[in-house]
């Protein structure tokens, strides 16, 4: 802070400070404070408030685990948004290698130019378009069907399927381009030294490559994993009436049951999710929060 | 074919392939909205139409929620963008505990679900007696997108020399000066890219929206509300125009982000 001062004179240090004090309290964290406190305290008419009944419980928590549905909802969130997570693991992991490795660096720029396209699309956009090639009349029942793979169209949005498959699509790009940062930043030396000392393909991957790639592999998997469990947009284009997500379980609450001190307990449980995601990936893979938000 | 050119093929392909998957589906959707059928879809092929772009013009809902998504925008880009600025130099210039410190709530935004920045900012500032409304919407984007101008500038700060203010300050540079002549020149990229990625972030926000909106539609609020209560092609034909957009721009981004790094190069090339 002195530092700031000497530099900026105390006016100018002043107001920095102000703006940031401003963002971080009053956008951030006392907001959250007061989800949290809200989700304590009950639902009542305007008349009740300050009333014996206006008191600290926990039954809106109470609610959650006394509804199966619901936590089977939770559940299969965290199933399925794992389970994305994993596919765009699997799939960018060699596509970022290719691109920060193998391909000429002039190539991986337009290669890049190129995929902004898509980055810059809204979500809701991305999962409308699965939408339309998804349909019982759409482009990929014609295709199969056209060529003899199927003889009837598929109703391909039902259950989890149409879900994930939006979801890969929507957020693949956030596993992608960190993987590839942490790779292009590897010295080549040392992949071919590997090489060079009778290591396997798979070997300087395991011990060369993926460890160094290690922060960008986190990175990838919180922001799809956090996109995913919290994502309104694709579940509501692409889930059917059996394959329900647990925003859409916290919308309800807020828009149709009217009740926010239920919903922001409901809320309070993603966030808690995700902070939880967040940890545990810090601790598996041996990274700091500095080396995931980069 | 030996193993080394099978590789080489497989490579090829596997990026093609990769960028068929992304790109196809947009071209899918936007030509759908070309395509003169009742519900959206290109195959089978009818022929061309500009019918859904005539009922996208005349719908007065859509063009009011292209003023408000603008509008509120151009709000968070002016918010966030010297919140995010302060910030990064603020943290630049702090112990490295307090750093740390600071840099953990900072970058929370990002990592935090839309549906729950949407839903506590609701909250908090019902609490002071403000109801849903778009301005709460651009206090709930501007929480994480500060966050991502803040990343931006504190990345370019990183090449920024000291020393430069301390040769102002010693040759009676006003603090102010320091800033404006110093500072804030070396940051221009990194602002300017943080301007552009703000505004976007903006135009593309659904989740913390959603929440905050109260009766306010904006574009990506619109298509939601669209695509649930019945689809027509109109909303094809919004998203081609998107699309088209969205390449421009993408487009300048790239341009502006080039002629950064030439200009960054060629300096490097003056001081050797």
């Amino acid at each position: 802070m002195q530092e700031l001062i000497r530099r900026y004179g105390i006016s100018l240090s002043v107001i920095m400070a102000a703006m940031t004090a401003f963002w971080l309290l009053a956008l951030v964290v006392i907001p959250n404070l007061v989800l949290f406190k809200f989700s304590f305290r009950l639902y009542l008419p305007v008349d009740q408030l300050g009333g014996p009944n206006d008191v600290y419980t926990l039954k809106n928590y109470v609610t959650f685990f006394n509804s199966p549905i619901h936590i089977n909802v939770f559940f299969l969130t965290i199933v399925y948004s794992s389970l994305v997570t994993l596919i765009c693991l699997i799939i960018t992991y060699p596509l970022a290698y290719i691109l920060a490795k193998v391909l000429k660096p002039t190539d991986t720029a337009t290669f890049f130019l190129v995929l902004l396209i898509p980055l810059w699309v809204s979500e809701i956009l991305r999962s409308f378009a699965w939408f339309i090639i998804l349909s019982m009349q759409g482009p990929l029942n014609a295709i199969l069907t056209g060529i003899g793979l199927i003889d009837k169209p598929i109703r391909w949005i039902s259950g989890f399927q149409s879900v994930v498959i939006g979801l890969v699509y929507a957020y693949i790009l956030f596993m992608l381009f960190p993987i590839y940062n942490a790779i292009q930043a590897l010295d080549t030396n040392q992949i071919e030294a590997s090489q060079d000392l009778g290591a396997s393909t798979w070997r300087t991957h395991w011990r060369v490559v993926i460890p160094h790639a290690k922060p960008g592999i986190a990175s990838g998997c919180v922001m799809v994993f956090m996109l995913c469990a919290g994502s309104v947009v694709v579940p509501t284009t692409l889930a059917s009436t059996n394959s329900r997500w647990f925003t859409e379980i916290i919308q309800q609450w807020m828009f149709e049951g009217l009740d926010w001190n239920v919903g922001s307990a409901y809320a309070f449980l993603l966030l808690a999710l995700c902070i939880l995601f967040v940890s545990l990936v810090m601790r598996v893979l041996n990274v700091r929060l500095v080396d995931i938000a980069k | 074919m030996n193993s080394q050119t099978f590789a080489k093929i497989t490579m090829r392909v596997y990026l093609a392939l990769f960028l068929a998957y992304m790109l196809l589906p947009l071209a899918i959707m936007g030509g759908a909205g070309l395509n003169n059928t009742r519900f959206p879809s290109v195959y089978p092929w009818v022929g061309i139409t500009d019918r859904w772009f005539v009922d996208l013009w005349n719908d007065q809902r859509m063009w009011g929620a292209v003023r408000n998504t603008t509008w509120v925008a151009l709000a968070v880009v002016a918010i966030s963008v010297p919140i995010g600025t302060a910030a990064a130099i603020l943290l630049n210039s702090v112990k490295p505990k307090v750093r740390s410190f600071l840099y953990g709530f900072m970058v929370a935004p990002i990592l935090t679900p839309g549906a729950v920045i949407g839903i506590s900012t609701l909250l908090f500032w019902n609490s002071f007696g403000v109801s849903a409304g778009l301005y709460l919407s651009v206090l709930g984007q501007v929480s994480f997108v500060a966050a991502y101008v803040m990343l931006l500038v504190l990345a370019r700060l990183q090449s920024f020399d000291p020393g430069l203010e301390e040769a102002a300050l010693d040759l009676g540079a006003s603090h102010g000066q320091v800033i404006r002549r110093i500072l804030v020149p070396h940051l221009y990229p990194a602002i300017g890219a943080g301007a552009i990625i703000a505004f976007f972030q903006s135009v593309e926000n659904f989740n913390v929206t959603l929440f905050t909106r109260g009766n306010s539609d904006t574009l990506t609020v619109y298509v939601g509300s669209k695509i649930r209560s019945g689809i027509t092609p109109t909303i094809n034909a919004l998203a081609l125009l998107l699309i088209i957009v969205t390449v421009i721009c993408a487009v300048i981004y790239e341009i502006l982000r080039r002629r950064a790094e030439r200009r960054a190069a060629a300096l490097v090339a003056t001081e050797d």
